[in-house]
């Protein structure tokens, strides 16, 4: 087994992943914070990131939440995604905004 | 009370990202058993326990989520009428052939206001449970197989006019509210919870910025033990847990919120209290939604209201 550091670039955190197990599951094992946590199987997106450098490899991811030009251009979800190399990535995802974070917004829709 | 109208949920069509891993997951972790593909590449599955051929129906798609949800109706001149009272109450329905799906009569289909297909069916084959009409056994090995759960129970979808459908629901369909969660202004529902059985909820559905969502299907299982067993199954199958086993404060189940591995959630869960037409509602405050979700945390975890496929 091989592992890699893996850097979040936005809060300078980092974390060692081993290389069978997926950025965001690396990151969960060691109570790491800064990629939000969804469903880890690549359908909801909040784990959304864009690998700024290094390699990986990754599965398949839905549609909704990754286009094929964003795949191509490293943009990813983190949990579909396993290392090959020491990682610097950049968080895009977040938590989508729920009715009681916002009570008026979501009765007015 | 006599059951007529709409009887329970009959099917859930999910999209899955990865049709064998998904065929694997559901087969081997989850214990269904799968009874058929048809030409359009959907796999066919069932829970040991029921009848007919079909409840859970998986479809590769470039991303997750539900393509409809069915209930079963007493019978033919049911689902006439229901699909006359629904075209008379402004909905349009479009009816999908015998045969369209697997062992499935014609179903009519509809869409709610929080843009979900809903699907309603008089006919799917009896295959039966594996035992026979007559001097059945208790249960057969397929009980024991995987997380093996009775049934596919009920599913819990995520869109923005709830009212909306909660009003064809309880006024065409028939069903009753059986709980809510009231926001803070006190009267628009964040949640309901709705019956067309004894059951605790057949349907559920939170509001959401976002239509169309799928938040869970849920598994029937038949004791605590098994809730307990379930676990431990997913953990041996890497399963992406979300919370549990727990409890819920509405309709008092004991749960495990999980992942399939295309992200959709899914649910096993047993007990939950018996529902009667003369029950009046119960209501959960806003500030109390914590506990009623998750009854021994008493807090939501932040993927309940915003992690959906
Ligand atoms: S956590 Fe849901 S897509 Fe990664
Ligand atoms: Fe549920």
């Amino acid at each position: 087994m091989a592992a890699f550091t893996v850097t979040i670039e936005d809060t300078g955190e980092t974390y060692r992943c081993p290389d069978y197990k997926t950025l965001l599951e690396g990151m969960e094992a060691l109570a790491k914070k800064g990629i939000p946590v969804g469903c880890r199987g690549g359908g909801c997106g909040v784990c959304k990131v864009e690998i700024v450098a290094g390699t990986y490899s990754k599965r398949v991811m839905s549609r909704d939440h990754v286009s094929e030009e964003e795949e191509a251009a490293h943009k990813v979800l983190a949990c579909r995604v396993k290392p090959t190399s020491d990682v610097t990535l950049r968080v895009l995802g977040k938590m989508k905004k729920n009715v009681c974070r916002d009570v008026n917004a979501a009765i007015a829709e | 009370m006599a059951m007529t109208g709409v009887l329970r949920p009959g099917h859930a069509v999910v999209r899955v990202l990865d049709l064998e891993e998904s065929v694997d997951f559901y087969g081997r972790v989850m214990g269904l058993k799968e009874t058929g593909r048809d030409k359009n590449g959907r796999v066919y599955f069932k829970c040991w326990d029921e009848r007919d051929h079909n409840s859970f129906v998986i479809r590769k798609a470039d991303r997750a989520g539900l393509d409809a949800f069915g209930f079963k109706v007493r019978d033919k001149a049911t689902l006439e009428k229901l699909d006359s009272d629904l075209k008379a109450y402004g909905v349009a329905t479009e009816r999908m052939p015998a045969g369209e799906m697997l062992e499935t009569g014609e179903r009519v289909r509809f869409q709610v206001p929080t843009g979900h297909i809903i699907e309603l069916y008089a006919d799917k084959k009896d295959v039966g449970n594996g035992m026979p009409y007559v001097n059945p056994e208790a249960w057969t090995p397929d009980a024991e197989k995987g997380i093996a759960p009775i049934r596919m129970d009920h599913c819990l979808i995520y869109g923005g006019d709830i009212d909306g459908n909660r009003k064809i629901f309880e006024e065409v369909l028939g069903f009753s509210l059986v709980e809510r969660v009231k926001l803070e202004d006190g009267v628009t529902d964040l949640a309901t919870w709705l019956t067309c059985s004894t059951k605790a909820h057949d349907i559920a559905m939170v509001r959401h910025a976002e239509d169309g969502k799928l938040h869970h299907v849920s598994f029937l299982l038949d004791s605590w033990e098994r809730v307990l067993r379930a676990a431990d199954l997913m953990s041996m199958n890497r399963v992406s847990i979300d919370i549990g086993p727990t409890r819920h404060g509405v309709t008092r189940g004991t749960t495990i919120y999980f992942f399939d591995p295309s992200g959709n959630r899914m649910e096993t869960f047993c007990g939950g209290y018996q529902w009667y037409p003369d029950m009046q509602p119960v209501t959960w405050t806003w500030d109390e939604v914590g506990a009623g979700v998750f009854y021994h945390d008493r807090k939501l975890n932040e993927r309940f209201l915003s992690v959906v496929t």
